[in-house]
């Protein structure tokens, strides 16, 4: 994922952190998966069983918005809107046709990627500021229609009684383990999906766009091109979790796909460290369990994750995983910010 | 009914064209979307509703409302974005953290003040009347004229005054105006203090007029006003005007041709359009990359 030289730049606690990652990378990998896959089999309560469910459907979010904003650096303030088509999208599938759950993911998938296609397109001509408030207008759009198209999402009152998905007439479910390895699958493929883009042409052209537009474009890369598929890629693994998470919760509601789900994306994607893989794990695990873990602070969940925003980006604006190089770059002499901003 | 939808557009969006101008405010001096903006027009309208019940009296209740408000502004600045100028921070690190800022702004409403919905005092209403078949409240007409005057007179404070050149001189090019003995902190204060100032006052007028409190009432508010300000142009003030004016007529007609519900998605879709067609707004200029 990222060269020695790079990884020594960074210091401090995370700086050693990210070189015990490095070295021993695989085999943390490896001992991780395996963790995991066993961890069912210990008899945990369901309740955390859920909550690990829960992290890597967020964890499967955060790859999604990790392309565009991680890579890309076209922060997206609308991944939920994805996350509510692909839940929209599978459920109505499933529940008014009949359609099987693994025929109806696949769709929702599709179905996003088109929304994802569209939202993309004004980052054509927008960038910043600019197109974070389009993808944010965008995600309130689509709140909105979902919940006035009451014959096809039954509005307000959502979708009830998802049939839960099957596989060889066995049921998944949280009880038997299913619908942990489901998403576990999922966010394994999308993880490997996005491992072989991010190392590809493609991954370093998004990279080239993050770190200078201007400079891309006159090295021959297609800013268009890979901006609109930072965005469709982001939102067709969105609709991947969506179409899981509604099957997972057998209910959905406009109100499950809101402004502040968005918001938890983005903050998972930051705090893990945008632009890395590990971090959006790290990231998910952190801010979806912690809330649970500090039950007590229930009314103070928001102020704390307002607080982990801003304190982040005072202290360590790269993420925990992220890494910063020593010598940022720098503008040359009467280039300020401003002027490159315009 | 079509002059009637208008008139009642017209009021709501001068209302918008105040929270506008904060926005406008800042983002021409720093090139930021103030995403705190949206809290801190409610943590106005429930400061306002705290001096009330304290028995200050709405005027000054309003009044403590204001400078408190500016303040806040003020404060956001000095503690979460200054130190990320200094700093020299990738742009990323300002916008989110003034969406963490709203974060925490919203939440403490909610966990001091209750998140339900509580009545605020009607003090705007004096009654209505007819004017050749269409409705007047009285609550529009003050709404309207309140926010004109504070426009004209931030006009004036802009383009007449002393700290209106610094301001503008700092817009222009914040390291010459540094060079030429401005105070570029200090005028950025004084932004963010007009700009918590206004929409302190916009929050008080629009929580009267639809009687109504509650921590999230900044979101939509500041999204829309929000579209207002980039239709208008960001970082011009008349644009701000016709923006918040555009935007609140269109959503009254929405209201009532298309029906309530899609009220709010109206200024969302004028704003991507818009953006569409003309990336830097009706009266925006389009800005000059150096290279």
């Amino acid at each position: 994922m990222m060269n020695k030289k790079e990884t020594s730049t960074s210091t401090g606690f995370f700086g050693s952190f990210n070189t015990i990652g490095l070295k021993y990378g695989k085999w943390l990998l490896c001992a991780g998966i395996v963790l995991i896959l066993i961890l069912p089999q210990l008899g945990l309560s369901p309740y955390i069983m859920r909550i690990m469910t829960m992290i890597m459907v967020y964890a499967t979010l955060a790859m999604g918005l990790n392309l565009p904003t991680g890579y890309t650096g076209q922060v997206s303030l609308g991944n939920a809107a994805f996350f509510s088509i692909g839940a929209y999208t599978c459920a109505v599938l499933v529940t008014k046709t009949g359609m099987n759950f693994f025929f109806a993911l696949p769709c929702a998938a599709l179905v996003a990627g088109v929304a994802g296609f569209l939202l993309g397109l004004p980052s054509l001509r927008l960038s910043g500021s600019y197109l974070s408030i389009v993808t944010l207008g965008f995600a309130e759009i689509v709140r909105m229609v979902v919940t006035n198209w009451d014959s096809v999402t039954n509005g307000p009152m959502g979708i009830k009684n998802i049939p839960r998905p099957r596989l060889f007439g066995i049921e998944l479910s949280t009880a038997n383990g299913g619908t942990y390895y489901l998403i576990f699958v999922i966010l394994l493929l999308v993880s490997l999906a996005c491992y072989a883009i991010v190392n590809s042409k493609i991954g370093r052209a998004f990279m080239a766009i993050k770190e200078d537009e201007l400079a891309a474009t006159m090295m021959g890369v297609s800013t268009i091109y890979y901006k609109v598929l930072a965005f469709t890629l982001s939102a067709v693994i969105s609709g991947l979790a969506g179409g899981f998470y509604a099957h997972f919760m057998r209910y959905i509601d406009p109100n499950s796909f809101t402004f502040d789900t968005s918001i938890l994306i983005l903050s998972i994607v930051i705090l893990g460290g945008m632009g890395t893989m590990r971090g959006m794990f790290l990231g998910a695990a952190l801010l979806v369990a912690f809330p649970e873990v500090l039950r007590f602070m229930e009314q103070y969940r928001f102020v704390f994750y307002g607080l982990i925003l801003v304190v982040m980006m005072r202290f360590r604006p790269q993420g925990v995983l992220g890494w910063q190089s020593k010598n940022p770059y720098k503008f040359p002499r009467g280039v300020s910010q401003e002027t490159i901003n315009g | 009914m079509l002059l009637q939808y208008i008139l009642n557009g017209l009021a709501i969006g001068m209302a918008y064209a105040l929270v506008a101008v904060g926005y406008s405010l800042v983002f021409g001096i720093l090139r930021l979307i103030n995403f705190s903006h949206g809290s801190i027009y409610a943590f106005g309208a429930h400061m306002v509703f705290v001096f009330v019940g304290m028995n200050f009296g709405v005027w000054a209740g309003i009044a403590a409302s204001i400078i408190l408000t500016g303040l806040l502004g003020v404060a956001i600045d000095k503690v979460a974005l200054k130190p990320l100028r200094k700093k020299n921070s990738i742009p990323i690190a300002s916008l989110i953290t003034t969406i963490g800022v709203s974060y925490i702004i919203q939440n403490l409403l909610m966990v001091f003040l209750g998140s339900e919905r509580k009545s605020f005092p009607d003090f705007m209403n004096f009654g209505s009347f007819m004017v050749s078949g269409v409705q007047l409240k009285s609550s529009q007409i003050v709404l309207f004229s309140v926010s004109f005057v504070l426009l004209v007179v931030l006009s004036v404070v802009i383009h007449k005054t002393k700290i209106g050149l610094a301001m503008r001189a700092v817009e222009q090019n914040s390291r010459a105006a540094s060079l030429m003995g401005i105070e570029v902190n200090s005028v950025i204060s004084f932004t963010f203090f007009l700009g918590g100032a206004s929409a302190a006052i916009a929050g008080a007028l629009m929580a009267a007029y639809y009687q109504l409190v509650y921590p999230t009432m900044g979101f939509l508010l500041g999204l829309k006003a929000f579209a207002a300000a980039v239709l208008g142009g960001i970082g011009v003030l008349y644009g701000s005007v016709v923006g918040g004016l555009v935007v609140g007529v269109t959503e009254s007609l929405a209201m009532g041709y298309l029906g309530g519900t899609y009220r709010d998605a109206a200024a969302f879709i004028i704003l991507i359009v818009i953006l569409i067609i003309k990336p830097t707004g009706l009266f925006g200029k389009k800005g000059i990359t150096k290279v």
